[in-house]
């Protein structure tokens, strides 16, 4: 489903990933770690078409085709969702009338007919009972005013708003409570699927209790170190990332 | 020359603007216009004025219709300009003058009175001299003065003490000439004690030939009352519209206004209120939409002369291509107006490198014990806005325009009325989408081309 080859990005003439390589099949779960700075962010923006970063080398392939030429809410309405690290707050804007251009767009991009408002408002209510949503959120503006926790659980409740078939979640268990953090864990498994896949990127393993991934990499220096099973995030829970890096610099 | 113009349409004119008056009103009058040829025209060395420069408007010159037209007007074709889901007092001010399908004035059963104030003036004479001209510079600021020695007709409303007038009053300024003309409409609104009235008033203009209005509206809020103030300005681009509120609240009365300007040429709009009495409110509000060579000048000055008084200032606006805003705040306490609350805040969106704006407050606080604040800002869209938005899969164009509309919300969700909220955010959506229009069914539309930015066919769901 994805397939990213060489990818060579630079911010302000600073390269940040380097030699990036990464294959992602339908069905997958992939969960990437790494240090804090070492790109994660930015290779989920990058996926996802963020404007601001140089793509020097190397290719992503969506189902296929290079997407690297195409605009945010053309890869969006491909089916490629980021949970955002740091979800933006838009006063004035209500998550109601933010999904429903945002399902009518992608809608009319398929050639399709806006969905019926009593249609969508249903589809709404059952979406809110995944991520276990206050009804009241959805009517105030997005994410203004949010909790950390409220922000996240936005998050996933606009991927099963979309249902994407590739979702980045870039820590999107940050700043969860224990309870929420097992209801977000829980909205994100019911929305997997064979056909679907996803990237989480996470600092902690916790969350991969719930989320059991297919593989684990290690982003270090720009690219993939290191990748492993689910035991791998254990190990480094456990030790920490100096031993990889030793392993790296010698 | 407008100035030369002036003076003899003055002088020639003595009889209509001076003689038909009582005595007191005369030498207001009077004396109006010798402070106007003593100030002039305002020009741009003044600091109110450095940013609006009336210098080729002045250059032209304009006609004043000294008498009601005698046009056959089919107000019911201008009436299709009310606000459909409202229940309004609909009156018309054609070409500076009152006009209306039966009386010149009319005594409602609950004390109300709502008509011309030409006829005010001959059938009220205690009502009005005890207010007229009460609230206004002449002194100081010339187009007051100039407005005040030409005025001659415009809306008057007397709400007597304890009635709610539960409709709004919608006031509807057209313009129409096939000559340049220039108008001095002058209004006055007096509300009783624990009373309450809604204003919403509309300028359009029908033909495009240069236009200069300069109005003037007096209001007086007796304690504990309330006026809620609407204005709409969708004027064509050769137009130039001054408008002055002068508003005086006694204690515990409050006043609202709430600005929204969809199209204009020039348009500068003055809110002078002084809060007179403990407890007094001001709540200002504005949101202006321009594009191509429109300019906006907003002045708000609040003067807080009693103590325990609270002024709000809420200012936006959108700017796009060469269109230039102005926004001056000042804000003035007293030296017993202790306990003052008093906020300003002044948002701007530039589209273009070419739009501008100009943001300034001015504090002059003479008390110790105040509460103020004032922030302006001026940006463009916030990218990461935009970024989440298309993220989503919503494309630009759409994404640029659900942030200008939710930019806008801020001043139209202010609106406490349900149907006009509706209808104003209607209004904007369509002015952002580049449908230009005041009224759906309104026949006083502008025929100019609509901006691009924004052709799409995106509509905001509420
Ligand atoms: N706009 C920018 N301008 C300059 N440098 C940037 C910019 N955005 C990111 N960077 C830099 O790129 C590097 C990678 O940042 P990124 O956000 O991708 O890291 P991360 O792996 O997601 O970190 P974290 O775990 O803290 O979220 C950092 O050094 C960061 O400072
Ligand atoms: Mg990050």
């Amino acid at each position: 489903m994805l397939s990213i080859k060489n990818l060579e990005v630079s911010i302000d003439n600073k390269v940040i990933l380097k030699n990036f390589n990464i294959e992602v099949k339908a069905g997958e779960v992939h969960a990437i770690m790494g240090p804090n700075g070492t790109g994660k962010s930015t290779l989920a923006n990058v996926i996802a078409g963020r404007e601001g970063y140089e793509v020097l080398n190397g290719d992503i392939i969506y189902k296929g085709k290079s997407i690297l030429e195409s605009k945010p809410e053309e890869r969006a309405r491909e089916g490629i969702f980021l949970g955002f690290q740091y979800p933006v707050e838009i006063p004035g804007v209500s998550i109601t009338n933010f999904m429903k251009t945002a399902v009518n767009e992608i809608r009319k991009h398929k050639g399709l007919d806006p969905m019926p408002a009593g249609e969508f408002l249903s589809m709404l209510k059952e979406k809110k009972k995944i991520v276990e949503m206050n009804t009241t959120l959805a009517s105030r503006s997005v994410n203004q005013g949010f909790s950390g926790g409220e922000k996240k659980k936005n998050e996933i409740f606009q991927m099963a708003v979309l249902e994407p078939q590739l979702a980045i979640l870039d820590e999107t268990d940050s700043g969860l409570d224990i309870d929420a953090l097992r209801i977000v864990a829980h909205g994100i498994n019911s929305l997997k699927n064979k056909d679907n896949a996803t990237i989480v990127i996470t600092h902690y393993q916790r969350l991969l209790d719930y989320i059991v991934p297919d593989f684990v990499h290690v982003l270090y220096g720009g690219r993939i170190v290191k990748t492993g099973g689910k035991e791998l995030a254990l190990e480094l829970e456990e030790k920490g990332y100096d031993w990889i890096k030793q392993e790296i610099d010698i | 020359m407008l100035k030369d113009k002036i003076y003899e349409d003055f002088n020639l004119n003595r009889n209509v603007l001076l003689d038909n008056f009582s005595e007191p009103i005369r030498q207001l009058k009077h004396k109006a216009f010798e402070s106007f040829v003593k100030l002039g025209f305002p020009h741009i060395k003044l600091e109110n004025w450095r940013h609006t420069n009336l210098k080729n408007i002045i250059e032209n010159d304009y006609k004043h219709c000294f008498s009601p037209s005698d046009k056959d007007v089919d107000i019911e074709q201008l009436f299709q300009c009310e606000l459909p889901e409202m229940d309004t007092y609909t009156v018309i001010q054609y070409n500076g003058w009152f006009m209306s399908r039966n009386n010149d004035i009319s005594l409602m059963d609950n004390g109300v009175i709502i008509g011309s104030l030409n006829k005010a003036f001959k059938e009220y004479p205690e009502i009005v001299e005890k207010h007229f001209g009460k609230y206004t510079a002449v002194e100081k600021r010339s187009l007051e003065a100039l407005n005040t020695a030409f005025a001659q007709d415009g809306i008057f409303i007397f709400v007597p003490d304890n009635v709610k007038l539960e409709k709004p009053i919608q006031i509807i300024n057209i313009l129409d000439a096939d000559t340049n003309l220039i108008t001095q409409p002058r209004n006055l609104f007096i509300i009783g004690k624990n009373s309450e009235l809604t204003l919403v008033h509309c300028d359009h203009s029908i033909l495009h030939r240069q236009s200069l209005i300069n109005s003037l509206s007096e209001i007086f809020i007796d304690e504990n009352g309330f006026v809620d103030h609407y204005k709409m300005q969708n004027k064509d681009a050769e137009s130039t519209l001054i408008t002055t509120i002068n508003v005086h609240v006694e204690s515990n009365a409050r006043i609202s206004t709430n600005a929204l300007i969809l199209n204009g040429g020039v348009i500068r709009n003055n809110v002078n209120v002084k809060l007179n009495g403990k407890n007094a409110q001001a709540d200002l509000k504005g949101l202006y939409l321009v594009d191509r060579k429109q300019h906006v000048d907003n002045q708000v000055f609040i003067h807080h002369a009693s103590s325990h008084c609270y002024s709000k200032q809420l200012y936006k606006g959108i700017i796009d291509d060469d269109a230039r805003a102005v926004f001056n705040g000042r804000i003035l306490v007293d030296k017993d107006a202790q306990k003052t609350d008093a906020y300003q805040t002044n948002k701007n969106i530039l589209l273009t490198d070419n739009a501008s704006v100009h943001s300034q407050p001015q504090l002059e606080i003479y008390a110790d014990d105040v509460k103020c604040s004032h922030g302006s800002t001026v940006g463009q869209l916030d990218p990461n806005a935009m970024f989440y938005l298309r993220s989503r899969g919503i494309c630009e164009h759409s994404s640029r325009m659900l942030l200008m509309y939710a930019f806008a919300s801020e001043v139209v969700d202010t609106i406490t009325i349900e149907a006009l909220k509706y209808r104003l955010d209607t209004m904007v959506s369509k002015r952002l989408k580049g449908e230009l229009s005041i009224c759906d069914q309104c026949v006083l539309h502008c025929s100019e081309k609509a901006p691009d930015f924004l052709k799409m066919d995106f509509k905001p769901i509420v």
